[in-house]
Parts: structure tokens; C-alpha cells; sequence
């Protein structure tokens, strides 16, 4: 046996890039079950195309999954790559000039054919060249014709043979870093339950990846990442769409009301839809509707009745959801609109990450419409972030918008479970007697939170109509004056100005007041938090503050904000909270705007910090 | 006419469901007719005042809910048949009914109207049809005749017209139905055979708007000569039209055409044809007569056939499932998955 030496590392970074078809976001799932397990902290960024499959080999089919996982906690799924699996040339193409230098790339040499170097824009072949060989740790492995010689006699097709590939680079994965194979054995079995010779060839390849590793003297390391000290409690891997399809059961749940989901499929949102539709045996009654428009209007029909109704979607959805939202906030229904933002205008980057649609959810709507917004910074407080969403809309009686985005709805981490009877209970109180004279006033505010009563159909004695007509204060009749007008747009203004006297008081990481701050919103917390610790390190006198609610604003924010030299704001779009913090508080806050489908690196924030700074 | 089960008084009359609300339709609307009909029938239908929910888009018909005294919603444009189906699923024990109009249901909610009629939830329809826009001062209509000249069509309107009830059956609703403005026992009859049918029910209503397009069905209600403009469908009759009962459809091949039974020779009773509602091809072709010069306009049930609810089969998934899996328990789902502990 050779003698491998083994090293100890506080964090790796891999990234796992193949065709399509490779099975690279299983492959990079499977990885992360075993290293949640092996109590890591982590963090993923599935990245693929918005094509099923792009022509086989091309440059527009890769498919990437990447994985920071650590000893430590970390916030983000890593700048650049430790280890590249490269499952064919195209791969190698498109992502070799992420990694770090002296990096590990791992390659499937067999796809290394003339056809593919030529398709992926290769005029000689890398692996055989000697390019990389000076600058990172390069392993070409014929994992192709492996896995065939594993898979002998087992009774399938040489297709299906050739498709476990992907378990074989696990199975080295899992041998390089440490890692059990059990889960994954489990998961097959499990998986492929009624296909033995599938689980047969997946699990001889995955050992044969194993195998390789241990056998062959190419490789001189074994790395181990300790565990991460992680506050005790039970854990699950889980990912922000997931999250927010049981942040929105358990609303209903504590609140009692029947929860009613109307939407339509989009990327990257429809995984809400399908996580819902998956739990009939809750009550849940999800809808697909044939428009959005008609998912988010079933829902407030819904909302009507006495559901807790919601709906999902991204960008262009939200757009055709515009009208709707106005009906809820002149209705005043609860209602939680979920949007998962990809990179637009118009269908621009389906499965990319993008959060540029804070100016459409604080403001694009017709006329003044006032409408919360709450955006969760991780995968698992999107569970949070949906809950309270509700908590919101029930309790004032409004829509409220969701901002989460595509690297928050498919990127993971691990999640301390939450426990029903912690989480508090939401009130709801259906009118069931006449709250005013001899009649039923829909429109008679709470005096404290301004919100105005709900009263269901069915409910005896109570029928009143609502409707998209101006109301008139109190009784809710159709009012067409001035005066009227006036004192309800002021009204449905300050309902929700009233939501910020809840807010908890903001936190700032580092010193409440230093020289800069790092002012981040959404899934740019893990960037901008990771940012800081690093400048921190490096002794300087940074501070982070990351907003959770959009609208309104807290109140204690401009305050804060006062008490540094300079605020910087990193966002994925071209400045829509700048422009917003701005006008709001008329500070000089600067951008940090990069819109590149995927979360900004730790590094370039810190880069521009520094260069503010002058250092 | 399929006959109206006799169900018993709860004692509410047609002034329970007037609202305060002052009407501000034109005087002269056949809209009037409508909602008076509307609220003389619902006491009679045994159901308690407050199950009642009337949704509504925009337009003049679209007033609707704010004058009749139930739990109502007037909403946006198009999306109240998308809105109703929310509701309907929220709460299937309530009588959800939409009353929309051409512009409303054929054009801006097109997508709307058409998905609810395929998926057959238990609302019915009611599409005051005046072949005008009239809140927004006399445009041409998705049901306004080609050629129309209004005022953004002033060389004539280049739109060929919807036919509603081909509309419904082509979306495979399972109740379709005409009435008209100006014959309230009509009107009543078929509000009732709506209601009584469980499924979607579609139910265009002739109405006539006397600002925009007065005039628009003279030829079915003027009284002089709609006996000849007009057939009363009944289910199991044979379809007899004209002042002296005179005239029949009569299927020759697969072509219908009008016998006279007075004047023509070697014709009898026998040989009109019976309407049957449940007969998609007899509903087709019926549907057909619409804006045809030929023959005369159906009204009454065209067709009527039961297929399954859709608020039935989505309370049956989450019976089978509960049976199955067991009633959801949200903390065993938080916990399942792999999970790992932290000590």
C-alpha cells in the first residue's frame, strides 16, 4: 500500500462539473448528506442550465454543484474551488479559471475525445499538453472504462453501465476527504428499490471510486475537515424552498387556519408548489392554476374564505401578479407572495440568482400600494422568514412579499430542527358578531394596529361585499370622494408603517460605529458576514448590519446608519437598496453591484472595503 | 326544463337580498331585470343568506355583488371566475356564483373562464352578454358582430365573434344554458336549473345595454315576431318553434333543417327532433344556430351531463391520503429526512 499522508484542513471547497446528464447536482447532493452527517458545517450552490439538456459535451450543458463544507461555521457555499471535478472538457473549460491556484482538478479522461475538446473550443488536449501541470494538482482518470470493467456481468445496458460514473468520482470524493459511503449505499437502496442491478452497478462503481483512491499511488494526500462545533441539537440538510413550503405549514399549523397554495409553475420557484402538493394528508389544498394571475387570485378567493393562502413564483410571475396585489391590499386580505428572484428583465436567467426585484416588491405596483417585504438571508431562515411572513399578514390583514432568490431556494445548509411548540402561536380572530350598530362594519380598524376585521363567508348575519372600488372609512361602502380617498390611502400607509413597532432592535456585527459598514439584505448576508470576519481579522474597524425586513424599514435603522464613516452595499443588482437607504435616511451609501447569476465572492467585497478604506 | 327539486322555505324573501346600496346602472338596463330575478329566486333555493357569495370582475355587469345583500366581491378584471375557484375550494359548502359579462369572461379573463369550465368546480356562471363595452363607453365586444362600427372602430370592427355556448362546450363545460333579459320566468327557470346542476354551470344572458347597443336582440324580444326567432329548449320535447307552433328542427342526415308541419308535405311531429341535453352532438349543433341567420337562437338548456366535481376529487385525495399516510404531523416532518444530533 502507498503511503498517503494525511492532512487536516479547517474548510474545502469542490465543485462538481459535468454534462447535463452527468448527475452532477445528485452527485453533489450525496456528498453533502454524508458531510451533513459527518457533523460539517456547509453551504451549496447548485448552478445548471435552464435547458433539460443542452447538446451533450457543449459548453451551455454543464451542470455544477458546488460545496464549501468546514470544521467551522461558514455562511457561504465559498469563492473559489478547492477541488474541480471535471466530468468532460467542458467542464474543465468553463470553471478551471475558478479555481485556486495549486487547486486539485479531478477529470474524467475518457470524455477527453476529439469531438468534445473541439466542442468545448479545446485545440489540444489539457490533460495531455502539460498546460496544468505546473499550476494545479491534476488527476485524469478513465472513469468511464472503470466503471465498465467493475460493472461486468451485471445484466444492464452499457448505458446504464456508463451513467455511474458519477458514483465513481463520490466514491474517490469520499475516500479523498474521509467520508462514509453508507448513505449513499442506503440512498440507492432505497432509490433504485425495485431495480437491483441498477443498485448493483451504482454501488460497485461508487466502491470502485473508493477503491481507486486507496490502490493507486496517485494521489499523495487524505484531508479530513474535523466536525464543527456547531450549538447541540438535532440537524437536517435542508434547502430554501424546502424551507419555506414548512415555514408556511407550520403557520398554519399555529395559526389553525387551512392552508390554500394557488400558483404556477416557474423556475425557480415550482419546487414550493411540488413540496405542497405533497401533503394532501395535512389539508393542504394546492391549486395549479392556468395563469398566474389565476394562481394568485384563487388565493385571495381563498384568503376570503378564512385560508391562510399563499402563493410562489420569480420575477416575471410577480410581474402578472401586480394587479392581484392590489386587489389584497384594497381588500386588505392576508396573503404571502413568495418570490424566488432569478436574473431578469424578462426571462433573462432562469436558473440564476439575481436580487433584482426589491424595487418591484417595495414599489411596483399602481398608485400608493404599501406592501411588507421580508427577505431571509439562508436556506433555513427561509422556514423563519415564511413563518413570520404570515404572522404579519394575518395579524394586519395584508399581502406580504417573500424575497428570496435562486441561490437561497436551491443552495443548503444545515439546519437546526425547529420544535413546534416553541414557535408562537398565531392569533386569528373570525368576527362572528356585528361590530357595529346593528351591522356589520368590515372596515372598522383594530386602534392599535389599524388593521380591519375578517369576516367569512358562511358566517350568519355578516354578509358584506369587498371589492377593488375605493372603501369608505369605516363601513367599507364604495366612496368616491376626496376627503374619503385621502384618509384611506393615509390609513393603509400607516397599517403598514405600524408592522417596524414589532421589530426586534437591529444587530450590528462588530462595533456600532467604525469606520464602514457593510450593509447587506437577502442571500448577500453569507458574503458580507464572511467579509467582515476576514476584515476583522486583519484588525480593521468594520461593522455589519443585514436587514431582514425591506418594508418597512426598522426604525432604528437610520440611526445606525448615522454612526459610520462609510456604508457600502453589496447587492446582485445595480443599487435598488442603495437607492433606497438614499432617499430614505440621505446618507452616502455605495454599491457593491455585481450581476453575475451568482452570490458576490467574500473576497471582492473585501477588496472594496479595503480600497475605501485605503489599505 | 329539468324540473327544480321542491326544497323547503327558510323563510327569506326576495327584500333580504336588496341592499342598501343605491343602483347606479342606466335606467333601462337590462341588468335590472337580472338582479331582480336573481333575488326573487336565491330565497327559494334553501340555502341560509349567508352561504351565498357572489364574485364579480369589472364592468357594468360587475356591479352585481354590491347590490345584491350576500357575502360578495367585486374584484379585477377577468379574474373573477379565477377568484370564485379559490373560494369554491376554500370552502365547498358555499354557493359560489360569478356574474361577469361579455368583455369580462370572453376577452381580458378568457383563460380564466374557459380553465374553470374544464375543471368543473360547482359555480355557475352568469355572463350578461350585451355584445358592447359598456362601462367604458361603447368599444366593440369580443361578442360584437364583425363589421360593428363603434368608437374604436369606426371603419368597422375586423373581429370575427366568440360564440359563447360553442365556447363553453368547446371547454367541456357541463351545463350550458341561454336566457334573455327581457323573459324573467325564463330567466328564473334557468337561474334555478343552474344552481340545481352540481358542476360548472355557464349561463349566457341575452341583455340588452340601451345607451351603447340598443337594440342589440330586438329580433328575440320583440314580441311580434320572436316566436319566430327564438326555440325554447325543454329536455325530452321535440324543438318547436314559431307563432302557431308550426315550425320544428328536423335532422336530415347530419344537416338540420326547419319543416313546417302546417305547410309542408309528408311532415309530422315525428319528425322533429328531440332535444336531449345530454347529447353533445344535438348541443353542438344547437350552439351552432348562434348569429345564424337560418335558424332561430336556442334558449333554455342546450346542454347538461354530470362528470365529477373538482372540489369533490381534491377532498377525496386528502381523504386517501390521510388514510394512508395518517393526518399530517408537522413536527415528524420537520424531523424526517437524515438527521444528525449535535451533542
Amino acid at each position: 500500500m502507498p503511503k498517503t499522508k494525511i492532512k487536516h484542513v479547517d474548510h474545502v471547497v469542490i465543485r462538481f462539473a459535468g454534462d447535463s446528464g452527468d448527475g452532477m447536482q445528485l452527485t453533489g447532493s450525496r456528498f453533502t448528506d454524508s458531510t451533513a452527517i459527518f457533523g460539517n458545517d456547509l453551504s451549496t450552490l447548485p448552478d445548471y442550465p435552464a435547458e433539460i439538456r443542452a447538446p451533450a459535451g457543449s459548453l451551455a450543458g454543464v451542470s455544477v454543484f458546488q460545496l464549501h463544507f468546514s470544521s467551522q461555521d461558514i455562511h457561504t457555499p465559498g469563492d473559489q474551488p478547492d477541488v474541480l471535478v471535471a466530468m468532460n472538457p467542458a467542464a474543465l473549460k468553463g470553471h478551471l479559471a475558478d479555481l485556486e491556484p495549486n487547486g486539485i482538478i479531478i477529470a474524467n479522461s475518457d470524455t477527453f475525445n476529439k469531438k468534445n475538446l473541439h466542442l468545448a473550443g479545446y485545440e489540444s488536449n489539457p490533460l495531455e499538453d502539460g498546460s496544468l501541470e505546473n499550476e494545479y494538482e491534476v488527476h485524469a482518470i478513465r472513469m468511464t472504462s472503470l466503471v465498465i470493467k467493475a460493472c461486468k456481468n451485471i445484466d444492464i445496458s452499457l448505458k446504464d453501465v456508463e451513467r455511474t460514473k458519477n458514483m465513481f468520482a463520490l466514491g474517490l470524493l469520499f475516500w479523498m476527504y474521509n467520508r462514509s459511503t453508507d448513505t449513499t449505499i442506503q440512498w440507492l437502496q432505497k432509490k433504485f428499490k425495485s431495480k437491483p442491478a441498477i443498485i448493483e452497478a451504482n454501488t460497485r462503481a461508487l466502491y470502485a471510486g473508493y477503491h481507486y483512491g486507496d490502490t493507486t499511488e496517485m494521489f499523495t494526500s487524505r484531508y479530513t475537515v474535523e466536525k464543527a462545533t456547531l450549538p447541540p441539537g438535532k440537524y437536517r440538510n435542508i434547502n430554501g424552498n424546502y424551507a419555506i413550503s414548512l415555514g408556511l405549514l407550520a403557520a398554519a399549523e399555529k395559526s389553525g387556519l387551512p392552508l390554500f397554495f394557488g400558483g404556477y409553475p416557474i423556475t425557480p420557484a415550482s419546487e414550493i408548489l411540488h413540496y405542497l402538493a405533497s401533503y394532501r394528508n395535512f389539508g393542504v389544498k394546492t391549486f395549479q392554476a392556468e395563469d398566474e394571475i389565476a394562481g394568485i387570485s384563487a388565493a385571495i378567493g381563498a384568503s376570503f374564505i378564512g385560508n391562510l393562502a399563499c402563493t410562489a413564483t420569480s420575477g416575471p410571475g410577480m410581474a402578472l401578479k401586480t394587479e392581484a396585489l392590489g386587489l389584497a391590499i384594497m381588500a386588505e386580505l392576508p396573503l404571502v407572495v413568495v418570490n424566488v428572484q432569478r436574473g431578469g428583465p424578462s426571462t433573462g436567467l432562469p436558473t440564476k440568482t439575481e436580487q433584482s426585484d426589491l424595487f418591484q416588491a417595495v414599489m411596483g405596483r399602481n398608485a400608493d400600494a404599501p406592501i411588507p417585504v421580508i427577505a431571509p438571508s439562508t436556506p433555513g431562515d427561509c422556514f423563519y422568514a415564511a413563518f413570520e411572513a404570515s404572522q404579519i399578514a394575518i395579524k394586519y390583514m395584508t399581502p406580504v412579499i417573500v424575497l428570496s432568490d435562486g441561490y437561497l431556494a436551491n443552495g443548503s445548509e444545515p439546519w437546526p430542527i425547529p420544535k413546534m411548540d416553541e414557535l408562537p402561536k398565531i392569533d386569528v380572530k373570525f368576527e362572528t358578531e356585528y361590530n357595529g350598530k346593528d351591522k356589520y362594519l368590515p372596515y372598522k380598524r383594530n386602534k392599535q394596529t389599524l388593521a380591519r376585521p375578517w369576516a367569512i363567508p358562511g358566517t350568519p348575519k355578516l354578509e358584506h361585499r369587498l371589492g377593488g372600488l375605493e372603501k369608505e372609512d369605516v363601513t367599507g361602502d364604495v366612496n368616491y370622494e376626496a376627503d374619503n380617498h385621502h384618509l384611506m390611502t393615509t390609513l393603509r400607509a400607516q397599517k403598514i408603517a405600524n408592522i417596524a413597532n414589532n421589530y426586534p432592535p437591529t444587530k450590528v456585527f462588530g462595533k456600532d460605529n467604525s469606520d464602514l459598514l457593510i450593509l447587506t439584505w437577502g442571500s448577500t448576508f453569507g458574503p458580507g458576514r464572511v467579509a467582515v470576519e476576514r476584515l476583522h481579522k486583519d484588525k480593521l474597524n468594520v461593522s455589519h448590519v443585514h436587514l431582514r425586513y425591506l418594508n418597512p424599514l426598522p426604525i432604528d435603522l437610520g440611526g445606525i446608519l448615522k454612526k459610520f464613516k462609510h456604508i457600502l452595499i453589496p447587492e446582485i443588482n445595480t443599487g435598488q437598496l442603495r437607492t433606497i437607504i438614499r432617499a430614505q435616511y440621505v446618507v452616502d451609501a455605495k454599491g457593491l453591484n455585481i450581476v453575475r447569476g451568482r452570490p458576490i465572492r467574500a473576497s471582492v467585497i473585501v477588496n472594496r472595503v479595503k480600497k475605501i478604506l485605503g489599505i | 326544463m329539468t324540473d327544480i327539486k321542491k326544497i323547503k322555505s327558510l323563510d327569506l324573501s326576495r327584500m333580504d337580498f336588496v341592499t342598501n346600496q343605491s343602483l347606479k346602472w342606466c335606467p333601462g338596463c337590462g341588468d335590472y331585470s337580472i338582479l331582480k330575478q336573481t333575488q326573487r329566486i336565491l330565497p327559494e333555493l334553501g340555502v341560509p343568506k349567508e352561504k351565498f357569495l357572489f364574485i364579480s370582475g369589472i364592468g357594468c355587469s360587475s356591479r352585481f355583488p354590491y347590490y345584491i345583500n350576500t357575502y360578495g366581491f367585486h374584484t379585477i378584471h377577468g379574474r373573477a371566475t379565477a377568484i370564485a375557484s379559490g373560494a369554491k375550494l376554500a370552502n365547498p359548502d358555499l354557493s359560489v356564483w360569478v356574474v361577469t359579462g361579455d368583455g369580462d369572461a370572453l376577452s381580458i379573463g378568457g383563460n380564466h373562464t374557459i380553465h374553470l369550465m374544464r375543471r368543473n368546480l360547482d359555480i355557475n356562471i352568469l355572463l350578461f352578454n350585451n355584445r358592447i363595452y359598456g362601462l367604458t363607453k361603447g368599444q366593440y365586444s369580443p361578442t360584437s358582430e364583425l363589421g360593428k362600427v363603434t368608437k374604436s372602430t369606426p371603419m368597422g370592427s375586423l373581429d370575427r365573434p366568440f360564440n359563447p355556448t360553442s365556447l363553453a362546450l368547446g371547454s367541456q363545460a357541463t351545463f350550458v344554458a341561454r336566457t334573455i333579459d327581457r323573459n324573467p320566468k325564463h330567466i328564473q327557470s334557468i337561474l334555478k336549473s343552474a344552481y340545481e346542476h352540481k358542476g360548472t354551470s355557464f349561463v349566457e344572458i341575452y341583455q340588452n345595454c340601451n345607451i351603447f347597443n340598443n337594440g342589440a336582440f330586438k329580433d328575440l324580444t320583440d314580441k311580434k315576431i320572436l316566436s319566430e326567432n327564438i326555440i325554447q329548449l325543454e329536455h325530452g320535447q321535440p324543438m318547436i318553434f314559431g307563432k302557431n307552433h308550426n315550425l320544428g328542427i328536423h335532422l336530415d342526415g347530419y344537416t338540420p333543417k326547419i319543416i313546417d308541419l302546417n305547410k309542408d308535405d309528408n311532415v309530422s311531429i315525428d319528425d322533429v327532433l328531440v332535444h336531449n341535453e345530454k347529447d353533445i352532438v344535438i348541443a353542438s349543433m344547437l350552439s351552432s344556430f348562434t348569429y345564424n341567420d337560418n335558424f332561430p337562437t336556442p334558449i333554455g338548456i342546450i346542454y347538461s351531463v354530470d362528470e365529477p366535481i373538482y372540489e369533490d376529487m381534491l377532498q377525496d385525495q386528502i381523504n386517501t391520503a390521510i388514510e394512508k399516510q395518517g393526518k399530517g404531523d408537522i413536527q415528524n416532518l420537520l424531523n424526517s429526512g437524515n438527521i444528525w444530533e449535535v451533542k
